[in-house]
């Protein structure tokens, strides 16, 4: 199967991951056997990782805290910033880390339930790290859009319901 | 007291879209098939151009013909896209949507007596404008055999001493059809021999899924007698703009603008703004949303084969055109049932010409999820029908 296949499947479900295989076939003009073959191709692969659910927190009354951090850190000889970085993503607090460039080295998104839970992470186990230098925390206050979607804005369909 | 009114305004039908929007209007919970725009919104970094320019305050007429920089970025687009080359100087005017160009193109190019061929099923305002310019429309009754291409038997056949323009409608609405290359050739030879002129109306040309646009203006000897009519409409989703284009023979551009000078001025500033930057970084949006009509196109045509509703493959614009003649209805008893049984609201073929009879408008500018319940619906409402039988 070639590559630009894997891509249009990619493309067709990247912001859906729960359509069905037949509608990624018929609307692409494959075969339902060649999308189920192609996608656990990929997922074997380690190129599909995850199929996950895009949630906004803030109308569920559960309370979450998002913080960002900018770390700066000493890279290690042969190591480079892997290590602390592998260190650092371990954590399962830890969503997502980055090797950043610019002015700092690592970008880590992290979630806990309260304020003292991010700060005590980030004091405790974060700095402590041999080669971390310094922290930057900056809390999220508000998620406007994650993912390429606009939170808060369902649109409706303004048109006329018909015009020639 | 005398009569208001002109004699020809009294000729000419209301648009046969009216009475079936008024009564679909007024239903709750109606999903509607019938709309003739994209159902996206006009690309961010587009809008925020016509913002920008709104906040610098431009905010005053541009020259007659539109702005300079945008018939050039024009001219470059159909060059780049179409092959075929213009002078934004005198062969190009930025009208108010695609049919402010039609309007003023037949007003500009004929005579009472004279003769439009125009094929059906086609959009509302061909014929009107025919009329109002004082022509003589002369229908083609395209044929679904023919999967509503233009034939040359056909255009011969229609073909008198006093034709003077030919319509062009391709890619079309309401059909979906398309005119490819080896089809227009032989258009070509038979308006070169006949010395006839051509109006092509290419406002769906970015929406093909078969290749390449073509237009008849790049084939041989039909530059000089071709005005193309395009806009940013269907290709940008910028239908509320209200922003067209015509290219042709300066000798007919210079007459047209004379004509958008008196009645119309120039085409709204905002949106040649906007255009420029449409023209100038807008072709990663178009080929998005090509591809995501494709899709769509593709799930109907799905659909229609799975409940074993007849239609042709289409290849343009958003439209498909599926075949109910074994209903024994009439298109709008069809729709006007579809729409009472099922909530559903799709356009009589009629509406585009009384050779639509027997077919219907679906258009697939809506979401994959709108569109899978519409199919539910109308696979629901035909195998009552057959039932019934």
């Amino acid at each position: 199967m070639n590559s630009d296949v894997r891509k249009e499947i990619l493309g067709y479900i990247e912001r859906n991951a729960r359509v069905d295989l037949k509608e990624v076939a018929v609307c692409l003009g494959l075969t339902e056997v060649d999308v189920a073959n192609e996608l656990s191709a990929m997922e074997s692969e380690g190129i599909i990782c995850g199929y996950h659910t895009l949630i906004d927190w803030e109308k569920v009354t559960e309370e979450r805290i998002h913080a960002l951090i900018e770390v700066k850190v000493t890279p290690k000889r042969d190591k480079g910033f892997d290590d602390v970085a592998e260190r650092i993503y371990k954590y399962p607090e830890v969503q997502s880390t980055y090797l950043i460039s610019g002015g700092f080295d690592l970008l880590v998104f992290m979630e806990g339930k309260t304020l003292r839970e991010i700060s005590t992470f980030v004091s405790q186990k974060l700095s402590t790290l041999d080669s971390v230098l310094s922290t930057t925390t900056h809390f999220i206050l508000h998620k406007y859009k994650d993912y390429g979607v606009i939170f808060n804005k369902k649109k409706e369909d303004e048109r006329m319901i018909m015009t020639p | 007291m005398r009569d208001p009114l002109s004699q020809v305004i009294g000729t000419i039908k209301p648009s046969g879209i009216r009475k079936f929007f008024d009564i679909a209007s007024e239903r709750k919970d109606t999903i509607s098939l019938g709309v003739g725009e994209p159902d996206f919104d006009t690309p961010w970094h587009i809008r925020d151009e016509g913002i920008f320019s709104l906040e610098k305050g431009r905010t005053f007429y541009t020259s007659n013909s539109g702005l300079i920089e945008l018939r050039t970025e024009i001219c470059n687009y159909y060059d780049r896209r179409f092959k075929v080359s213009y002078d934004p100087k005198k062969e190009t005017i930025i009208t108010v949507g695609g049919s402010e160009a039609i309007d003023i193109a037949f007003r500009a190019m004929l005579d009472p007596g004279d003769e439009v061929i125009i094929p059906q099923p086609s959009y509302v305002s061909y014929e009107p404008c025919a009329i109002l310019a004082g022509a003589k429309p002369v229908i083609i009754e395209l044929k679904n055999e023919d999967e509503f291409r233009l034939t040359p038997e056909e255009l011969e056949e229609a073909i008198t001493d006093k034709t003077k323009i030919l319509v062009l409608p391709y890619p079309n609405n309401p059909t979906g059809a398309i005119m490819e290359e080896a089809d227009l050739v032989k258009i070509a030879k038979i308006c070169v021999e006949r010395d006839i002129f051509v109006l092509s109306d290419e406002i769906y040309a970015e929406l093909s899924y078969k290749g390449d646009h073509v237009t008849v203006a790049s084939l041989p000897g039909m530059r000089e007698r071709t005005i193309v009519i395009n806009g940013f409409s269907k290709a940008y989703a910028m239908t509320g703009w209200r922003l067209g284009y015509a290219m042709g023979p300066a000798k007919i551009i210079e007459q047209m603008t004379k004509i958008h000078q008196f009645a119309i001025m120039c085409a709204p500033t905002t949106s040649q703004y906007a255009a420029v930057e449409a023209l100038k970084n807008g072709d990663d949006d178009v080929k998005m949303m090509r591809t995501s009509y494709d899709q769509r196109r593709k799930f109907l045509m799905n659909a229609f084969a799975e409940m074993g509703l007849p239609c042709f493959e289409p290849f343009g614009a958003f439209y498909v055109f599926p075949d109910i003649r074994e209903f024994n209805m009439t298109s709008e008893e069809f729709a006007f049932a579809l729409l009472d049984a099922k909530k559903l609201a799709v356009v009589p073929g009629t509406a585009f010409g009384d050779c639509g009879e027997g077919f219907l408008r679906i258009s697939y500018a809506y979401s994959i999820e709108k569109l899978r319940i519409a199919m539910e619906r109308i696979s629901d409402f035909i195998e009552d029908l057959r039932n019934k039988k």
